[in-house]
């Protein structure tokens, strides 16, 4: 019933859906390992076909995904542009004072750019496919060995989830406090900075208030439930399959090719 | 005021997979001085009702970057939603919404967990000033005696709790600090989602009684959204029941719950006198009473006496 709707999960059932959360997680490192290993459009085109294979699997619409880069658009022009503009070498196509343009900047920028681009997408698909949930279950289970030098990583874990279970709540309930206080005459829409900001104080109190209340009745509720001490057996079972064996493949495939290429044809640039 | 609308439909998360019809062609009018109720399920629209009244949740015809869509051929549009309060047309971009929220005070359910002040004075004053127009000043003392009189028709001791901290009264307390700071500003219509929700019989009783203070010479018309069917058949003149978007029935609670069957079938509850009416029909005794407790026990008393 609410305007908003959180997270980025979309909810379809497909190959990339249900992968292992956990290989999901070792292939958006070693995919990162290769984007910066690839030193040519060729290793990078390598990566982008792998992804591009990514998104029809898993059934996300691409506008979707277009939304993600969105939000990176920014960063993505300036850092180009920064780069484009202090990347001093030969070619010079035009200069001013400490700005120049040079065939070495542009490939480098159009290299970052599609770095960039990657890297966001790829970790977006992670996010598309893997409800925050199983996300944190992989990390808990990627992280077993950290539990060998005390490291409380089931905690952590915990941690992680209801942080993640409580973003939908608190957003729903900061809408709630904000209408109560529309309704009693608070303006959020006009006015310098600084009185903007100080329009947000009839909300943010009452909304720290209630999650400190909130977490305090989880709190009692865990206790009443005697949660800690032993240890915890899953509902959900991590498992491996044959589209893990897949997935783990594909990326053995990706970063040895790259990593060949690195070695055999070499920088372009 | 007057609250008139008609044909309002509204459509949470438009054109996404995720809409939901909450409202579909609600047509209502409620005259100036009722203690209106609003009854019905969770998810039967009411609150979006109400949030309409004073313009939390807007029309579309009243947003800035709305185009009015042309008809297609052959079909008719659907006819056009009237939503008005006293003089202020909602359907009009030019209106002023923020005049209009002055008007039309809105507590909405659990309102202590709005409260955010370091004194009460000042949590209640919040909307007073707020609502100042532009060049309008309010010296100290005005604030001051507005403050103390909306704190003592709520039954609270202005002096007293002007200078307490919100956060450290008892429940009942905040809720009633709560309540006056959105009548502080003597709104026309005052709508309440749930006032005694979470609170013990003693404590509805009393808020019951507070709204009845409230309902007259502070604010002219008082409504009241609520599942307690009780507290309907108990408090108000008139009734609508909400059900899947819609106004199932409208009537005053007398005639509501004579019909307590369609009122069943709706899945809603019926209030206790109307359940001991209905046992006593069994039982083949009709009492015709207006569910009332006081007036139930006095029309039992009478049949009683008359046959002793």
């Amino acid at each position: 019933m609410k305007e908003v709707s959180f997270g980025q999960f979309y909810p379809v059932d497909s190959f990339i859906h249900r992968m292992d959360p956990r290989l999901k997680l070792v292939f958006l490192i070693g995919f990162i390992v290769a984007i910066f290993v690839a030193n040519s459009f060729y290793g990078l085109a390598a990566c982008a076909g792998v992804l591009i294979l990514i998104i029809a699997f898993s059934r996300v619409p691409v506008l979707k995904i277009l939304r993600a880069v969105k939000g990176i658009l920014f960063l993505v022009i300036f850092t180009a542009a920064i780069n484009i503009l202090f990347h001093t070498g030969d070619h010079v196509y035009w200069q001013w004072k400490i700005f120049c343009v040079t065939r070495g900047g542009i490939i480098f920028s159009a290299y970052l750019i599609l770095r960039l681009v990657l890297l966001v997408v790829c970790s977006s698909m992670l996010t598309y496919t893997t409800t925050p949930v199983s996300l944190t279950d992989g990390i808990e289970s990627l992280l077993t060995p950290l539990k060998w030098i005390r490291f409380p990583v089931h905690a952590l874990a915990l941690i992680m989830s209801i942080a993640l279970r409580f973003i939908p709540i608190l957003m729903d309930e900061t809408e709630r406090i904000k209408n109560a206080q529309k309704a009693r005459g608070a303006d959020f829409e006009s006015g310098g900075p600084v009185k903007r900001i100080r329009a947000f104080i009839p909300i943010l109190v009452p909304l720290l208030l209630s999650a400190f209340r909130r977490a305090e009745e989880l709190g009692d509720a865990m206790d009443a439930r005697c949660y800690g001490g032993k240890k915890r057996t899953k509902y959900k079972k991590l498992r491996f399959t044959w589209r893990d064996l897949v997935g783990f493949l594909t990326l053995a495939l990706l970063i040895t090719g790259v990593a060949l290429l690195r070695v055999y044809v070499g920088d372009i640039v | 005021m007057r609250i008139q609308c008609e044909h309002l439909s509204y459509t949470y998360n438009a054109g996404s997979p995720f809409a939901v019809n909450a409202l579909r062609d609600v047509s209502l009018t409620i005259e100036e001085g009722e203690f209106f109720g609003i009854l019905g399920h969770t998810g039967s629209g009411k609150s979006t009702f109400v949030q309409h009244l004073n313009g939390l949740l807007r029309l579309p015809s009243s947003l800035k970057k709305y185009k009015p869509k042309k008809p297609k051929k052959g079909e008719t549009p659907p006819p056009a939603p009237v939503l008005r309060v006293g003089d202020y047309d909602l359907t009009d971009k030019k209106t002023d919404f923020r005049a209009l929220r002055k008007k039309v005070g809105m507590v909405f359910q659990y309102p202590e967990y709005q409260l955010f002040a370091e004194t009460v004075e000042k949590d209640v004053a919040f909307g007073l000033k707020n609502f100042l127009q532009k060049g309008e000043k309010l010296s100290e003392e005005e604030i001051k005696s507005a403050v103390s009189d909306a704190l003592s028709i709520v039954g609270l001791d202005g002096r007293e709790m002007a200078v307490r901290s919100p956060f450290d009264l008892s429940g009942g307390q905040k809720r009633r600090v709560a309540i006056a700071g959105v009548i502080v500003t003597k709104p026309e219509i005052l709508i309440l989602d749930e006032p005694a929700a979470g609170l013990d019989p003693l404590g509805k009783r009393e808020v019951m009684e507070l709204l009845h203070n409230i309902h007259g010479d502070w604010c002219k018309t008082v409504l009241i959204v609520s599942h307690d069917m009780d507290e309907i058949a108990e408090n108000c003149t008139r009734a609508a029941v909400f059900s899947e978007g819609t106004v199932a029935m409208c009537a005053p609670p007398a005639e509501l719950f004579k019909n307590a069957e369609a009122l069943l079938s709706l899945g809603l509850d019926i209030p206790l006198t109307a359940k001991l009416v209905l046992a006593l029909k069994e039982r083949g005794i009709d009492v015709d009473c207006d569910y009332t407790t006081e007036d139930f026990i006095a029309k039992v008393l009478a049949l009683k006496g008359g046959r002793a």
